[in-house]
């Protein structure tokens, strides 16, 4: 098994993301700079988070154009896994990996601080480890992360059980007040009807180790890797 | 010649940007304000062998693919010699 990060100028997440596949997750892990075409004898790619392109015209909307970009949607249509995290998210929306947009915070704040997620979808390869309904405890950090989209690309999304993860509170309510950036139906998290990417805004790989506040994350990269172990 | 592209919130996507500088306009003393919405705006240099159907085709694919995000946004170009 296998992961990939992929490293575009302005990413900042990359090394965490190695961090917790190296140590935390115990898998052969390689950064793949964004000039890279081939992404043969990886089993799943991460894309970080960071400010790919200084954020430059639209978050994320640079990144899409960089030659690693073609190599990851095909590696997608193949049905390996496509991981993105934050700005991640954001190019991979960009790059027509997942619907939608990712829009500037309704309350115009950079938000940085640990955040409930209720998991709705425990089906997905992302998830498998975790339960319906579990809350999560995972940081967010970012000024885009107001999920839009149009209401037929909502219904598809909830119709094939797209929306993967949602903000709540502690109870596990999903509130106005539980919502850190106006998203559309507290949306943190998607993937595409596959289930093959995943994209959300909050950070699993920053809640790996109790010392950061959480350990929570770890059961996202478990539900990866127990589903790469089974399908090869 | 020069291509100007207009891009623009689409009219369902909400504008927090837009809000908070209505917001400072009001504070300006501007009371018949009822609205603003940001956008952005591009210059193009294009090359003056194209010709004029050319270089709105070349703009427009441009505006499409890259300058606008067709899922919250509009654009408009404008050619101009």
């Amino acid at each position: 098994m296998k992961f990939g990060v992929i490293v575009f100028p302005g990413s900042n997440c990359d090394h965490d993301a190695y961090h917790v596949l190296s140590k935390h997750v115990g898998q052969p892990v390689d950064f793949v700079w964004h000039k890279e075409t081939d992404l043969s004898g990886f089993d799943a790619v991460i894309i970080p988070g960071g400010f790919s392109y200084g954020d430059y015209l639209r978050a994320g909307a640079l990144a899409q154009f960089s030659p690693v970009m073609k190599a990851v949607k095909d590696f997608a249509e193949k049905g390996k896994f496509v991981f993105g995290v934050c700005n991640g998210f954001q190019i991979l929306c960009e790059a027509d990996l997942l619907p939608g947009a990712l829009m500037r915070n309704s309350n115009l704040h950079f938000v940085c601080k640990h955040i409930n997620v209720r998991v709705e979808n425990e089906k997905t390869p992302y998830t498998s480890e975790l339960e319906r309904g579990e809350i999560l405890l995972i940081p967010v950090a970012h000024a885009e992360g107001n999920y839009v989209c149009d209401d037929a690309t909502f219904a598809e999304l909830e119709d094939n059980n797209q929306i993967v993860f949602r903000y709540c509170d502690e109870s596990g309510e999903t509130s106005d007040e539980a919502n850190p950036n106006g998203s559309r139906s507290n949306v943190a998290g998607i993937c595409n009807r596959q289930g093959n990417v995943l994209g959300m805004m909050p950070h699993p790989e920053r809640a790996c180790e109790g010392l950061l506040g959480s350990n929570d994350g770890r059961d996202i990269f478990r539900s990866l890797t127990n589903t790469i172990a089974k399908s090869n | 010649m020069k291509a100007k592209v207009y891009v623009t919130l689409k009219p369902s996507v909400l504008d927090p940007q837009g809000k908070a500088i209505h917001h400072s306009v009001e504070l300006l003393g501007f009371e018949n304000v009822a609205d603003v919405r940001q956008g952005k705006y591009f210059e193009i240099a294009l090359n003056t062998t194209l010709s004029e159907a050319d270089a709105k085709v070349a703009a427009e694919k441009i505006a499409k693919d890259i300058l606008a995000n067709p899922v919250i946004e509009d654009y408009k170009v404008e050619i101009v010699n």
